[in-house]
């Protein structure tokens, strides 16, 4: 697919894009639900840096070359066509991910022991943090594959 | 038998490899051997599996459909003895031979074992003369390892080596509720990449873990008739034990070129792109001495990313695309009983160096940069590490952090903390 790009100058640090993440990754992917009932919040995969007038969304890159696949010991991502796939079922919060990614957009939970990143909401179509960024500061940048 | 592309041993270094040559080549045969009867697994999850984190099945690297899918042929449970590299062959055990037209060791790495009075081992057959003794680098180790633990008859295990991997072992062994005495020869931990603090903290929070550390010992001797029962430290002191792991270190693998053409060193010499000596020979991974960024140097970097990373450059120059390899150093990801700890690249050393510090002995949080003419070559974090991916792309890249250097030492340091320039060319 391509990857989440960030306009600084348009991102307004609202943060409704981790919650949205939250909401697409929780389990009934119903915003009520899943801040009020499900037993566990997900884990946003998107992550606004924010400091001053200054912020913006930070997604993983979904790198040509990707660093974290190359330093990953379980096999938990690796690369399908063209987009850098994380399986958490294979994760075991080693860490090595996070030391490779020259961006530091894994997120680390480690109540859980495992690595997250964005997955450009796989089988969804347009992914739901840049649907729902109410300034359009989010967008796709294809890559053509 | 004939092949375009053959590979010794099947896994980080040689799976990186053969992932590099069907990107570029479907079609070349390929051909893997590997003495592991197993296919393609992570040594470096046998920890896990042993603690029980992790089922078997998540042992494996790939899919079971890997090699079908890759068009590869696997001749496993076989070990490669002789290679004659005028004729291009390579010798299996059972006699069969394998012409290549390019060829990779990735042959790994062994345990060392260093000597002790009542226990020899048989590097080829990798045995003690004891049971209830065992090296930890395998698969075949682990299984073991845990079939006897769940024996039920044993209770107090000793660790011999206080490096990565043994103390792996003995958080798994304690998590399977043994009483375990890790024996370690230096007081520092992990020298390699440690500096005092560093090896204080995590020292301190193993302790407090409940692990039993005895540092500036070797292990004289071990007793048993059969299988281990005792063994004796070098000042005399005499520890119970039913089960006894050595990790030692391992070393490079290079029985299969030693006193060949192809030049060894400590391990396998290589260049920029993991050519050997011998034309058509290349190497990675364990058994090879690869290019450390950060020392601008050769060196052994036994580490999976490096191994994978160096296969893959490998793979690529072995099919004709020409790539240099310049993405590794000493790049430890590391967790010690929850407590996540990063060291790369210079992070021991301090003379000659800029080092910026921030120690918070009793939040167990240390953030260490080693600075080389305004440029990152080493770090050190621990806890708070979630944006350590940003210092190592510093080293790689060779990033002047002068600009902003008093930025580093935050616990919040980030993307957002780089000038917009920066930034934004770090982005694109
Ligand atoms: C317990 C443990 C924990 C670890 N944890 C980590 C970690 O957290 N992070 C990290 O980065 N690294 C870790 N490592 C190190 C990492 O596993 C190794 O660096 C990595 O496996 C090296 O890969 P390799 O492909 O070079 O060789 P190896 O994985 O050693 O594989 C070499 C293969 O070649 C086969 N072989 C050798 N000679 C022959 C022959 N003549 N014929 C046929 N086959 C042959 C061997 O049997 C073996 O299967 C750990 C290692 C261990 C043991
Ligand atoms: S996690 Fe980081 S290294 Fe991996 S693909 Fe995403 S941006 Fe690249
Ligand atoms: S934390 Fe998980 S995804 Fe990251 S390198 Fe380790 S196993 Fe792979």
């Amino acid at each position: 697919m391509g990857r989440i790009c960030c306009k600084e100058e348009v991102c307004i640090g609202c943060r409704l894009c981790e919650v949205w993440c939250q909401v697409e990754h929780s389990e009934s992917r119903d915003i009520i639900k899943a801040f009020l009932y499900e037993k566990e919040r997900a884990i946003p995969r998107v992550r606004v840096e924010e400091r001053g007038p200054v912020s913006f969304a930070l997604q993983c890159r979904h790198c040509e070359e990707p660093d974290c696949v190359f330093a990953c010991i379980s096999g938990a991502l690796y690369k399908k066509d063209g987009v850098v796939v994380h399986d958490a079922s294979k994760c075991v919060g080693c860490w090595s991910c996070v030391l490779a990614c020259p961006y530091g957009a894994i997120i680390m939970d480690e109540a859980h022991g495992k690595a997250w990143k964005c997955d450009l909401c796989e089988g969804r179509g347009v992914p739901i943090c840049v649907e729902k960024c109410p300034n359009e500061a989010l967008e796709v940048e294809h890559n053509g594959v | 038998m004939e092949c375009e592309y053959l590979i010794i041993g099947n896994s980080a270094g040689g799976i990186g490899a053969t992932e590099a040559i069907r990107e570029v080549d479907r079609e070349g045969e390929l051909i893997m051997v590997s003495e592991e009867s197993y296919r393609a697994y992570s040594r470096a999850l046998i920890p896990y599996y042993l603690a029980g984190e992790i089922e078997l099945e998540k042992v494996y690297y790939r899919n079971v459909d890997f090699y079908a899918r890759n068009n590869i042929r696997v001749i496993s449970g076989k070990k490669a003895v002789a290679i004659d590299f005028d004729n291009k062959e390579v010798e299996m055990e059972d006699g069969q031979r394998i012409r290549y037209g390019e060829l990779l060791l990735a042959t790994g790495s062994t345990p060392f074992i260093p000597p002790m009075e009542g226990l020899s081992y048989d590097y080829t057959g990798g045995k003690f003369d004891k049971d209830g003794v065992f090296t930890f680098t395998s698969l075949d180790d682990a299984v073991e390892i845990k079939r006897s633990v769940e024996s039920g008859y044993v209770e107090n295990a000793v660790v011999l080596g206080g490096g990565r991997i043994g103390l792996m072992a003995a958080e798994a062994l304690m998590r399977l509720g043994l009483n375990v005495t890790v024996i370690k020869r230096s007081e520092r931990l992990l020298p390699e990449v440690f500096d005092e603090t560093a090896s204080r903290m995590v020292k301190r929070h193993l302790k407090e873990s409940g692990l039993l550390m005895l540092t500036g010992h070797t292990v004289k001797e071990v007793m048993g008739e059969r299988s281990v029962e005792r063994i004796v430290l070098d000042d005399g002191t005499e520890i119970g034990c039913d089960l006894l792991i050595i990790a030692a270190g391992v070393r490079p693998r290079v029985e299969l070129v030693r006193g060949t053409e192809v030049k060894v060193n400590r391990g396998i010499v290589v260049d920029g792109r993991m050519r050997t000596s011998v034309e058509d020979v290349y190497a990675c991974g364990d058994c090879a001495e690869v290019y450390d960024f950060a020392y601008d140097d050769f060196r052994l970097t036994p580490l999976w990313a490096t191994a994978y990373a160096g296969g893959r450059i490998a793979g690529f120059n072995m099919c004709g695309v020409e790539k240099e390899y310049r993405w590794g150093t000493n790049m430890n990801s590391m967790h010690f009983f929850g407590l996540p700890v990063i060291a790369a690249g210079v992070s021991a050393e301090e003379g000659g160096y800029e080092v910026l510090k921030e120690v918070e002995e009793e939040k167990k949080i240390y953030r260490k940069i080693v600075l080389r003419e305004g440029r990152v070559v080493g770090v050190i974090l621990m806890n708070k590490i979630e944006r350590a991916g940003l210092f190592l792309c510093f080293m790689r890249r060779g990033i002047d952090v002068s600009p902003f250097k008093e930025e580093l030492l935050s616990a919040d340091f980030a993307l957002i903390s780089l000038p917009e320039v920066l930034r934004g060319a770090m982005m694109r």
